[in-house]
């Protein structure tokens, strides 16, 4: 079978650093195929050959069936690429910018103009058309990326951390376009940061950590994988945590990890969180803080490797504890109808 | 999820035709050019900087330089069209480096279109720019009292061998876009080397007379030297053909330099 993606132990070496040390991934036609991992993790060097932006050093890759070396561009016909720093001309207006890729593809004048205006209608830009790009949000100007990459109506397209910087709200509008494009058969590598978004997305996951593939497979095999949510207590003495740290792994069944006066560990089952309260009122240790949530990257990280993601940005940061915010909320949900 | 084979359409072309590059670079072009639309300011820089050079210079050392305005102006209007020639350049560099780290450059090289197309359409771009300059150069000169002694057919081998030498030596500036993180870096480092450059030659003298030796030997033989002379040559009246031949010399060696250098600057920063 014609995979729409398939790398073969991509290697890439930046003079003494290795980037990539033999990433393989496959993506089926119409599917999505999240890429999850930290920055530096080799996600977007990894897009970067797929895209033929850069030759690997070592191992070979298709798009479309083609080569992506010796038949560069016969793949960049088939693709769109949605960079991490939206690629438009500032100066240019919506409108033009779609033209110029338009124009770029060989589409005539008249029907490119059709194009970027139902473009930009499908993207709420429509009132923004003829104002410089400048002037856009942030999230504007993803869109207006994103449109970019499809005005040739790519059958692979590439989205390279697509959310990373963006407000909740951007976020969720960029999904749904996600979701909308596979619905029209597109096939999508979707690299992030965010496994909530990976979660969202993709109907496969590819975790790559410092240039290699650490773990694949769906959604769910991967939080089977590693514990979909995570149990946190805190008690409200100091002097606790060891008892509490005792109790909550041994009704995990897994190895807790104590930070500043918190306990975490990462369980499967939900329903595990009232029995655990009970231990813990039996055993004298009052809580301070109880929360269950979904598993942050970092923790999977640590469970598949046994390191944090040692370098994500502040930025990242910020954004991961809106998405955590959301997840608690999520679970308290789930707390209530366990209870 | 349905698993479905991937079936390429059988209409993809195998490489970029010789009309396709052609358009491609147009269109590039073009749109470096209505920028300009935009950001009017743009043009009103590529405008002000050089009128304000040639009245400040005319003004204020012309009767100390040539012992009155007018007999500067023949020495100074050619020099002032040079210097300007080489800052322009740094806006290749400019606009490289800024396409190149907003991502820009990125998706114009995942489309099928010829790989030169966006760096030959932002130098046609610029090309047209320079032309402009001169031309407002030219104009403003005019209006002091500069007066084109030649004729027609020089005035154009004027344009033809400025914009030729101003694309061989903005290789120097695409070199430095590929070299640094910032476009603001492109400007201050063109600064820095353009300004003694065009400061280091004939530019704004008549002869290098009473200059020390050694740097009246350096002046003598600056690129930047034999350019001004032969636009002297074609604008006022004087030699000509030795003069260019040795200033496209120059720029050829000058690219033949900067052009591959760049092209490895760039493989190792992609």
């Amino acid at each position: 079978m014609t995979y729409a993606i398939q790398a073969d132990g991509l290697v890439k070496r930046f003079g003494d650093t290795e980037a990539l040390a033999g990433v393989s991934l496959t993506a089926q036609a119409g599917t999505v195929l999240g890429v999850l991992g930290p920055n530096g993790a080799g996600k977007t060097t990894t897009t970067r050959i797929l895209a033929t932006l850069i030759e690997p050093t070592g191992g070979s890759a298709r798009v479309g069936g083609f080569d992506v070396v010796k038949e560069a561009h016969k793949v960049r016909q088939l693709i769109g690429l949605t960079g991490q720093y939206a690629g438009v001309d500032e100066m240019l207006t919506g409108t033009e910018n779609l033209i110029l890729i338009g124009r770029l593809l060989g589409i005539p004048r008249r029907e490119s103009r059709a194009r970027a205006a139902e473009l930009l209608e499908r993207f709420q830009l429509t009132e923004a058309a003829e104002r410089a790009a400048k002037t856009y949000s942030g999230g504007m100007r993803r869109r207006l990326d994103l449109a970019a990459s499809l005005v040739g109506r790519p059958q692979i397209l590439f989205l390279d951390e697509p959310t990373t910087g963006l407000d909740p709200r951007s976020r969720n509008g960029l999904w749904d376009i996600v979701r909308g494009l596979t619905d029209d058969g597109v096939t999508v590598l979707l690299t992030t940061q965010y496994l909530e978004e990976a979660d969202q997305l993709a109907d496969d996951i590819v975790v790559i950590d410092r240039g290699q593939v650490i773990a694949h497979g769906t959604s769910d095999t991967l939080k089977s994988q590693v514990g979909g949510q995570v149990l946190e207590v805190r008690p409200l003495q100091e002097s606790d945590v060891a008892a509490a740290s005792r109790i909550v792994g041994e009704m995990a069944g897994a190895e807790p990890e104590a930070r500043d006066g918190m306990v975490s560990v990462p369980i499967t089952d939900p329903q595990l969180m009232p029995a655990v309260v009970r231990r813990l009122d039996d055993a004298g240790v009052t809580v301070g803080e109880l929360s269950l949530r979904k598993s942050s990257l970092d923790e999977v990280f640590f469970a598949l490797t046994g390191h944090h993601t040692d370098d994500i940005e502040a930025e990242a940061d910020a954004l991961a504890g809106s998405t955590d915010l959301k997840a608690s909320d999520k679970a308290s949900d789930k707390e209530g109808a366990s209870a | 999820m349905t698993t479905a084979t991937f079936t390429p359409p059988q209409t993809l072309s195998k490489r970029v035709s010789p009309g396709t590059t052609v358009r491609n670079v147009l269109t590039l072009a073009w749109r470096n050019l209505v920028q300009i639309k935009h950001n009017p300011m743009e043009l009103l820089d590529l405008s002000i900087q050089p009128i304000m050079f040639v009245l400040l210079f005319a003004y204020v050392f012309g009767p100390a330089m040539e012992g009155s305005v007018d007999a500067y102006l023949p020495v100074v209007i050619p020099g002032i069209i040079a210097q300007n020639a080489l800052f322009a350049g740094m806006s290749t560099g400019f606009g490289l480096n800024t396409d190149i780290t907003k991502g820009v450059f990125d998706r114009f090289r995942s489309l099928p279109i010829s790989r030169s197309a966006p760096l030959a359409g932002r130098i046609l771009a610029d090309t047209a720019k320079q032309a402009w300059s001169m031309m407002i150069l030219l104009a403003v000169g005019f209006a002091i009292g500069f007066r084109v002694e030649t004729n027609v057919l020089a005035l154009i081998t004027a344009f033809v061998l400025l914009l030729t030498f101003a694309v061989l030596f903005s290789w120097t500036s695409v070199f430095i876009a590929m070299k640094v993180n910032e476009p603001e870096k492109v400007q201050i480092f063109g600064f820095v080397v353009i300004f003694p450059l065009s400061f280091l030659s004939t530019a704004f003298i008549k002869s290098t007379q009473g200059i020390p030796g050694w740097l009246a030997a350096v002046m003598d033989n600056s690129p930047v030297t034999h350019l001004v002379e032969a636009m002297r040559g074609l604008l006022v009246g004087g030699p000509v053909l030795n003069h260019a031949l040795i200033a496209l010399a120059w720029g050829v060696g000058i690219s033949a330099v900067f052009a591959p250098l760049s092209l490895r600057a760039f493989k190792q920063r992609a």
